[in-house]
This record gives structure tokens, C-alpha cells and sequence, in this order.
């Protein structure tokens, strides 16, 4: 298939208010293949385009593998592999394990929290096609940008650019892919 | 961290930032230190102070990797001189970065936005220092390396009983963590600065290191949630890693270290001796790159409390030492009071209580904490105090132990000192670095804190 030289269209917003207020109008005309930047996080924002959260899950499966690893890897090594008796404690003495166990959970799901946040966000990706709007780079400092994709269904050159028009948007304008 | 934090915008106290800043002055003044601002004069000379510094110190231990610790002032029963005494020193000052970073963004603290990265910054190269110690120490530190458990031709593995062993885990994970949490806050920032530089060499760099950020609602949706959740898990590792750091005393049998008020007595002292540094570093820094708007009386104010109460914790623990050396009935541990009190280090432990309790206290003055001058000049000397806290805490107790035989005093030699002064060296040039390269305060938590960033329904 060809691609489509058209990555999708962009419309530029002045504040947070505003950028929420149109991703609301643009989600509820039916427009599923949509995006938000802005320079600082908005609470809200992401559920007004559909936004799936998988975060925690990794986070939660991180953190019980590294408990497990660094129990088992203690437990393995002092009662297992190579008991040795210092000063007569059981080989198996937990609670000088719990330390440990408790570090590896956290350094896990630390780990887990960085990694899935990146992966889960398709990050790193040095290039991006919204790169391509030269206004994109305020995107940083103080403006709020909306795209709908052409990929999405409802997507029409003229009409999609006609409904952001509608949105009181500062400009509008085309990414190319 | 996205909410507007009314309660924070109090019209009685100092703004957390001066009020008629916006997004873009927000971002100008902050990445203006970084992009545009050339160095001065004044940056060379300390960066060059701070590099000869660091070269004494790896001149120090190059001495030593060939010499031995035989260089240094530790015998027996001093095994432990200045190499745990600044190691401990150095940890607890970074502990009050994640306080700031971690805690206090999960009890909603928002004026924490204009001092945590330089704090987590101060955290890392703090860590950075004090991991230097341990290894060092070993005797013989080719071979530090046995500490971790990896498969080796001997078959065996740690001692895992060991406090040095939790030791081992707890700090390697806190600076992991440590470095994780300030990478991810620095990301958003860094596109900043990839957006705003005209370098184009300087656009290829920023946009490697932050990824190809580029602030979708997703990206941020998910970046908050991990952000909190490694504050969530931040926080009880820090309270771990002195509490192990206690450990290390606590489980031996030494009179002055076999003791349950240890850990929570030295997380307090911890967080005294961090914010202290915070102190010491951002007084200068509002000063010199003139950021008052941002770092404000406020957070003068807040952290000098936060001094205060700290310093009481520690005051509580040293009391309860004292009562239980007098009231416990061991005559081991009522001796190492009266040692302390009267014996041949008395001058640095009645020191150690004027500059950790007599001298803070004249921060319940409301004037002294909202002066710099005053705040700079008693933050100094909490950091002496805690530093003298830990050496009466290794030296004192070591020196006299059970058996009159084997008593005996430590006198460090200049290669102690050139490495302790050495790492305060590391510790600045990494600072003065990190001020010219990155953004030294959050720009895009900085944003969030003004008004215009509310959602108005």
C-alpha cells in the first residue's frame, strides 16, 4: 500500500482550556485517530481522546518478579548452592533475607516503571512526522496542538479541516508524513 | 502534579513563583542559563577550584591503590576511620533530593517544583561521592567487585547475614533509582531545549537525550503515572537505605552502636544534613543566575522548617543515647557517655550538640530563616555537625571498646583529608557542570504551577 503523503491535520490552540474544550468536540464528532501535545501534562486531557494506561501492571508484575528474584536468589545461594554456617544461624534465616528481597522489588519495579513507561510510549523516537510543522516546536514552551490522523476513518482533507476550523483554533495546518 | 494547588497561591505567605511569569517566560529564563548565557568568569574559577579538587582526590587514591590503607590513619581498633565516616555523611545528604523529589511530590508539595532537580541532581553526585568510600576501604579494591553475587570460580557466593551485604543492595538501588527518577523528570525538558537551541549540533544532542519527547496526551498520561509510582516506591526506599546504613552499626555489639534508636534517629540526621546542602547550593544559585522569582522566600522558609524539625529528631536521639547509657544498667554503655562527655574526643562531641542543636535553634526566629545570608551561613554549620555526628559515632565508640588493652586513638593523616576535601571537589565540579548543561529548575513542573495552566470548565 501506499502511504498516504498526508500524516494528518493540525490545528494550533492558544490554551489548555481551549485545547480540552476541542479534543472534547473532535472526540465526540466521531474522530477516534486523534492526539494532543502539550507542554506540560493536563489531567483529563488523555481521556478525552481515549487513552489506555497499561503502567501499573508492569509496574505491579516488575515489582513481584524482583521480590521473587531476590528471595529465591538469597535463599538459593545461603540454604542451596553453598550452605555455610556462620555462627549458627539457620541456613535459611529470612528474616536477614527481607532486606535484600525489599531493595530488588524496589529496584524492579523501578526499572519496570522507566522501561514500560518508554516502551509502552513507543520511545525513543528521535523522529516523529509532527516534527514536520515548523509551529510544532512551541509545542515546548506555550501552545497546544490537536491532530487528527488521516489514517482514522472519518478522515476527509477538506471536511477535517473545515471541523478544526470550526474550533476557534489559532491555525491550521498539514503534516506531511 | 498536574493539579492547580490553590492552597498553594496562600496570600499571606511568599508565592511559590513571583507572580506575572507565563509559560514562555518560564521557559525562556530557565533554558536561557543553559542556551544562551555564556559562562562567566566567576563559573571558571569555581569549576577550576572544584576540578584541581577532584584531581587531589584521584591523586589521593592512586597513592593508596599503591600504597595500601596502611596511608590512611586507620589501625586497630579503629578499622573504620574517615572512609565510613564521610560515606555515611555523604548518603545522608542525598537523601533530602528524594525527600524533595519523591515525598514530598506524593503529599502534594508543590512548591518542591522549583528546587527538585538541582536537589535530585544534588542527590546523584552525592551518591556518586559516598559510593567512592566503600570501595576504597576494602583493603584491597581490585577485588570490590566480590560484594555482588555473580558466578564466580571460587563456587561461593556473599554472605548474605551481613549488613554490609544489605549495604551492598540498598545503595546500588538507591542510586539506580535516584538516576532513573531525575532522567525521566529531565525528558520533557530536554525537548524543551531541543526546540529552543539554534545549534543544530546542540538539536541532534538534546533530541537523542530526551527520546524524540514530544508531549503527546498519551505520552504524558503514562509518564505521570510512572512518575508517581517511582516516587511512591522512592520513598520507602530512602527511608531503607540509611536505615541499612544504620544497620551497619547497629547490628554489631560495639557499645554506642547497639542501639534500636539508630535508624529513624539516623534518617532524621539524613534529611538535616540534605537540606542543609539544598540550602548551601541554591542560596548562591537563586543569586547568581537570579532565579528569586522562582526559588522564593518560601522556599527558604520551608526548608529551614523542615531544618528545624529534623534537628529536633536528631536532639530527641542523641537524648535517648544518653538516657539509656545512664538508665540501661550496661556499665559498657554508661562508660561510652561519660567518654563521650569527658574523654579525650569531648571537644568535637560538645561541638557535634552546638552546631546539631544550640545553634539551629535560632531558626524559630522568623527573620534568620528568611534571611540567605543567615540561612547559608547555619546551614554550614549543621553540615559540620552531622559530619562531626558521624565521626563520634565510628571513632568514639571504636576507640574505647570492652577491654582497657585494647583502647586506642585514630589521628586521620593528610591522604584522609585530601580524599574527604577531594570528594566536596567531585561533588561541585558535577554541580557546576550540571548547572551549565541542563536545566538546573523543572521547567515543565514550573509550568503546571502557574495559573494559566488551569483547566477552566
Amino acid at each position: 500500500m501506499k502511504r498516504d503523503p498526508i500524516y494528518g491535520i493540525m490545528a494550533e490552540f492558544d490554551s489548555a482550556t481551549a485545547l480540552v474544550e476541542a479534543a472534547r468536540k473532535t472526540h465526540l464528532a466521531g474522530y477516534k485517530k486523534i492526539d494532543a501535545y502539550s507542554p506540560f501534562p493536563i489531567e483529563g486531557l488523555a481521556e478525552e481522546i481515549g487513552s489506555r494506561n497499561d503502567v501499573p501492571i508492569v509496574v505491579l508484575i516488575g515489582g513481584i518478579v524482583g521480590g521473587l528474584t531476590g528471595y529465591l536468589m538469597q535463599y538459593w545461594m545461603s540454604a542451596v548452592d553453598y550452605p555455610l554456617n556462620i555462627g549458627g544461624k539457620p541456613y535459611h534465616s529470612w528474616p536477614a533475607f527481607i532486606v535484600i528481597t525489599f531493595e530488588m522489588t524496589i529496584l524492579f519495579a523501578g526499572v519496570s516503571a522507566v522501561l514500560g513507561m518508554l516502551a509502552l510510549n513507543g520511545l525513543p523516537m528521535p523522529y516523529h512526522p509532527v516534527f514536520n510543522v515548523p509551529r510544532f516546536a512551541l509545542a515546548s514552551k506555550d501552545r497546544f496542538f490537536l491532530i487528527v490522523f488521516s489514517s482514522d476513518k472519518k478522515y476527509d482533507p477538506a471536511a477535517t479541516r473545515k471541523f478544526l476550523e470550526s474550533l476557534d483554533p489559532r491555525s491550521v495546518s498539514e503534516v506531511p508524513s | 502534579m498536574s493539579e492547580p494547588y490553590k492552597s498553594s497561591t496562600d496570600l499571606e505567605r511568599a508565592p511559590v513563583i513571583e507572580p506575572g511569569h507565563t509559560f514562555g517566560t518560564v521557559t525562556e529564563k530557565i533554558s536561557a542559563i543553559v542556551l544562551t548565557r555564556p559562562a562567566s568568569n566567576g563559573w571558571f574559577v569555581g569549576f577550576g577550584i572544584a576540578f584541581m579538587l577532584t584531581m587531589m582526590m584521584l591523586f589521593a587514591i592512586g597513592y593508596l591503590f599503591l600504597k595500601g590503607i596502611g596511608i590512611w590513619g586507620v589501625t586497630i581498633p579503629i578499622g573504620w576511620g574517615f572512609a565510613i565516616v564521610n560515606f555515611v555523611w555523604w548518603i545522608g545528604i542525598g537523601h533530602a533530593g528524594t525527600l524533595i523529589s519523591a515525598i514530598l511530590l506524593l503529599l502534594r508539595q508543590s512548591w518542591r517544583n522549583s528546587i527538585n532537580r538541582f536537589a535530585e541532581a544534588m542527590t546523584l553526585f552525592a551518591v556518586a561521592a559516598a559510593g567512592i568510600f566503600p570501595a576504597i576501604h576494602v583493603g584491597r579494591p581490585w577485588l570490590a567487585y566480590w560484594l555482588f553475587p555473580y558466578p564466580n570460580t571460587m563456587g561461593v557466593w556473599p554472605q548474605f547475614r551481613s549488613p554490609l551485604m544489605w549495604d551492598v543492595f540498598a545503595v546500588s538501588t538507591y542510586a539506580t533509582i535516584s538516576a532513573l527518577f531525575w532522567f525521566i523528570g529531565l525528558i520533557p525538558d530536554l525537548a524543551t531545549l531541543r526546540d529552543r537551541t539554534e545549534k543544530p549540533w546542540l538539536r541532534i544532542i538534546y533530541g537523542m537525550l530526551s527520546f524524540g519527547w514530544r508531549g503527546s496526551a498519551r505520552h504524558w498520561h503514562r509518564y505521570e503515572t510512572a512518575y508517581l509510582l517511582l516516587a511512591g516506591l522512592a520513598t520507602p526506599l530512602v527511608l531503607s537505605v540509611h536505615t541499612v546504613v544504620s544497620f551497619d552499626f547497629a547490628v554489631g555489639i560495639v557499645p554506642g552502636w547497639h542501639t534500636t534508636i539508630f535508624p529513624p534517629y539516623f534518617v532524621a540526621g539524613a534529611i538535616y544534613s540534605g537540606f542543609a546542602m539544598v540550602l548551601m547550593l541554591a542560596i548562591p544559585i537563586r543569586k547568581i543566575y537570579g532565579l528569586e522569582d522562582f526559588i522564593t522566600e518560601r522556599h527558604l522558609q520551608n526548608s529551614a522548617k523542615v531544618m528545624l524539625a529534623t534537628g529536633l529528631i536528631v536532639a530527641y536521639g542523641y537524648g535517648i543515647e544518653a538516657f539509656m547509657g545512664w538508665y540501661g544498667g550496661d556499665r559498657y554503655d554508661a562508660f561510652t557517655l561519660w567518654n563521650r562527655l569527658h574523654g579525650p574526643y569531648a571537644i568535637p562531641y560538645w561541638m557535634l550538640l552546638t552546631c546539631n542543636i544550640f545553634i539551629p535553634q535560632v531558626l524559630w526566629i522568623r527573620k534568620l530563616r528568611t534571611s540567605p545570608a543567615a540561612l547559608f551561613v547555619i546551614s554550614g554549620v549543621i553540615l559540620v555537625g552531622m559530619w562531626l555526628e558521624r565521626f563520634i559515632i565510628v571513632v568514639v565508640s571504636l576507640h574505647r571498646d570492652f577491654m582497657t588493652s585494647s583502647w586506642g586513638m585514630y589521628y586521620p593523616t593528610r591522604w584522609d583529608w585530601m580524599t574527604y576535601i577531594g570528594t566536596i571537589g567531585m561533588f561541585l565540579a558535577a554541580m557546576f557542570l550540571f548547572l551549565r548543561i541542563l536545566p538546573a529548575i523543572s521547567i515543565f513542573e514550573m509550568r503546571t504551577l502557574l495559573p494559566e495552566a488551569e483547566v477552566k470548565e
